[in-house]
């Protein structure tokens, strides 16, 4: 579905990514995860068209750089880190948002963002004002507005995309596992899920892909339990860090060896 | 058996919570017919007591001998394009302030405040000093519009500047834009200012009546100059609504919704460029109608543009009328130029604004 080629992108006279290949297929949840600074919000920018590149992205087939603003946002939906509002918009006017360029099916505009808002546990919020929101619901808002732009998975056969800069950083357990199941059906029901996401051990269990970044290039990319090992994450973040299952078998977990890395 | 009551405030039963599209639908039409009874009142009233009923029935029956001659000029040809030249005036600052408002992301936007209006008032003042001389070929051939059109130039090369300066990676910063604005009109200033140490005696007097604002000398060729501009850019532009919904997020998830950002921006601010354009050639600084009117909207009915920019463009040309009859009263039988009544309501009302997002605004 997402074809990255060799993608460099310079931010004045520094080279931030330096030639990254990946793919991301329908019906999978792909996690970028990485340290600060190596690169995933930029990736992620070069891969919504939102800033400029050399290489070359698609996404089902359109050419990201050449592609009509209308058109991508009939295929993608992007939720970005933060979103400030200067003007006393109503919850249900953000979310609404979501329908700007009048891409729209089945259900009527109001209803769907009442569905939207059911989604991400915000019902009964359409009437309160976003601004005095704290910063999580206000995350959850601006979750609800991308799945109102782009709410079938499939549409017109074809696989719809969510690019999710972490989403789920200002937001409780509860609400942070929530966000992961919402992308993970959306995986499931035949869309694709991109993620920037900084916790490990939610990336170990949701994710069906995983890209790790360093330096502005792939470290390592595929399974889960193939890119999450000591040698990988110790040589990207630079601290020893075990990796387990618990119970035996079960759920995957990353853990950092805390004592160790303060004497090393 | 069930009784609804309907409220004024209060959507009908069954619609979503938060949606403020029924009260704004109800809200635009008593807006027109507010617009309608103002402007009937600002035909009517002046220093010679005339019956507007009596006017518009002697012009729509034919019977011409129910008014007399004097009745008939003072109608026909001073209030009336007064009152009309009035309505354009209003609404075009009305609708360019909320435009630039939802492009820069902030309700202190405002074409006289940010050296928008200083830019277009430079590019006429070089027309109205040097029309005559250097620049007379151009003058000529662009007839009744030259002023317009030279103020269109100053406000066009003066809003793309403060974008540019104000706008980083799709943020704008408020200093920046505020401070930018000072800077830019006084540099527009200076250029004024200069311009007027060479004008002649009649230009002076010229320059010194308009510069304060006023439609005072309201006349059917001014109306008839701006309104091509005016009128269209007030029909166009509920088009921008959605666009300007979307940037309200930022240009990075507007471009996401599907807007075509660049395109958009330019074509807002030619359109703020024009309308502010058209309104300082003919009616001088008329100050902060585009601050107070889309700020008393927003809190009526919501910041949507898709009902925010008509609603402007009504509740604009209700404030001017108005604004023009306080001029007209309050030192009867002068008048004041409307330039300072409105400055003199709004720039307070400027500094509620401010005071009241103090604790909101990234400064």
């Amino acid at each position: 579905m997402l074809d990255v080629r060799n993608i460099h992108v310079r931010l004045g006279k520094t080279e931030i990514l330096h030639g990254i290949d990946m793919q991301a297929a329908k019906e999978q949840f792909t996690v970028i995860i990485g340290p600060n600074g190596s690169g995933k919000t930029t990736l992620l920018r070069a891969l919504t068209g939102e800033i400029g590149f050399e290489g070359n992205v698609s996404l089902n087939g359109v050419d990201i750089a050449s592609a009509r603003p209308v058109e991508l946002a009939s295929l993608r939906g992007v939720l970005p880190q933060s979103a400030n509002l200067s003007f006393p918009f109503t919850v249900h006017e953000v979310v609404r948002l979501g329908l700007t360029t009048g891409i729209q099916t089945g259900a009527d505009a109001g209803s769907r963002v009442d569905q939207a808002l059911a989604a991400v546990d915000l019902q009964g919020f359409g009437g309160r004002f976003y601004q005095e929101l704290s910063g999580g619901e206000q995350q959850r808002v601006q979750l609800a507005r991308v799945l109102t732009q782009v709410w079938e998975p499939v549409f017109e056969g074809k696989p719809r995309c969510l690019f999710l800069d972490e989403p789920i950083s200002s937001l409780d357990i509860r609400h942070q596992l929530q966000i992961m199941q919402i992308a993970r059906r959306y995986a499931e029901a035949g869309g694709g899920v991109i993620a920037i996401l900084h916790d490990l051990n939610l990336t170990a269990h949701f994710a069906d892909h995983v890209v790790l970044m360093s330096g502005g290039r792939v470290h390592a990319s595929g399974h889960p339990h193939a890119v999450l090992t000591p040698s990988n994450l110790e040589a990207v973040y630079g601290c020893p860090m075990a990796v387990g299952t618990v119970p035996a078998g079960m759920d995957f977990f990353v853990l950092p060896l805390i004592s160790s890395s303060q004497t090393a | 058996m069930s009784i609804s009551v309907e409220t004024g405030m209060n959507p009908p039963h069954g619609a979503y919570a938060g949606d403020r599209t029924w009260f704004a639908r109800r809200m635009l039409l008593a807006l027109v017919v507010v617009l309608v009874l103002t402007a009937m009142f600002s035909i009517a009233s002046g220093a010679t007591d005339t019956s507007v009923v009596s006017v518009a029935w002697a012009l729509v029956s034919g019977q011409d001998d129910l008014i007399s001659a004097v009745e008939r000029v003072v109608i026909l040809d001073i209030r009336m394009p007064r009152t009309l030249l009035g309505m354009l005036i209003g609404a075009a600052l009305a609708v360019s302030g909320a435009t630039m408002q939802g492009l820069f992301r902030n309700p202190l936007a405002d074409p006289g405040i940010v050296g928008v209006s200083a830019g277009a008032s430079l590019g006429a003042v070089t027309f109205i000093v040097l029309g005559a001389g250097a620049l007379a070929p151009v003058a000529s051939f662009l007839g009744m519009y030259h002023i317009p059109f030279a103020a269109f130039i100053g406000g066009l090369v003066f809003t793309m500047a403060l974008y540019r300066i104000s706008t980083r990676n799709g943020r704008t910063s408020v200093a920046t834009m505020l401070l930018a604005g000072i800077a830019l009109g006084a540099m527009a200033g200076a250029f004024t200012g200069l311009l007027v140490f060479w004008a002649d005696d009649e230009q002076l007097r010229d320059l010194t009546f308009w510069g304060l604002g006023s439609i005072a000398g309201a006349t059917w060729i001014k109306v008839l100059a701006v309104a091509p501009i005016i009128v269209p850019i007030l029909v166009f532009s509920p088009f921008m609504a959605r666009g300007l919904n979307a940037m309200t997020l930022g240009e990075a998830t507007a471009q996401h919704l599907g807007v075509n950002v660049q395109v958009f921006k330019r074509v807002a601010i030619v359109m703020v460029a024009a309308a502010t354009g058209a309104c300082v050639a003919v009616s001088g600084g008329i100050g902060f109608v585009g601050i107070v009117v889309p700020h008393l909207l927003r809190l009526l009915i919501g910041p949507d543009h898709r009902f925010l920019l008509p609603a402007c463009a009504l509740l604009g040309a209700v404030m001017l009328l108005f604004a023009d009859a306080i001029a007209r009263q309050i030192v009867a039988p002068a008048e004041l130029p409307i330039g300072i009544v409105t400055a003199a309501i709004g720039a307070p009302f400027f500094l509620w604004i401010l005071l009241r997002r103090r604790g909101l605004m990234d400064i």
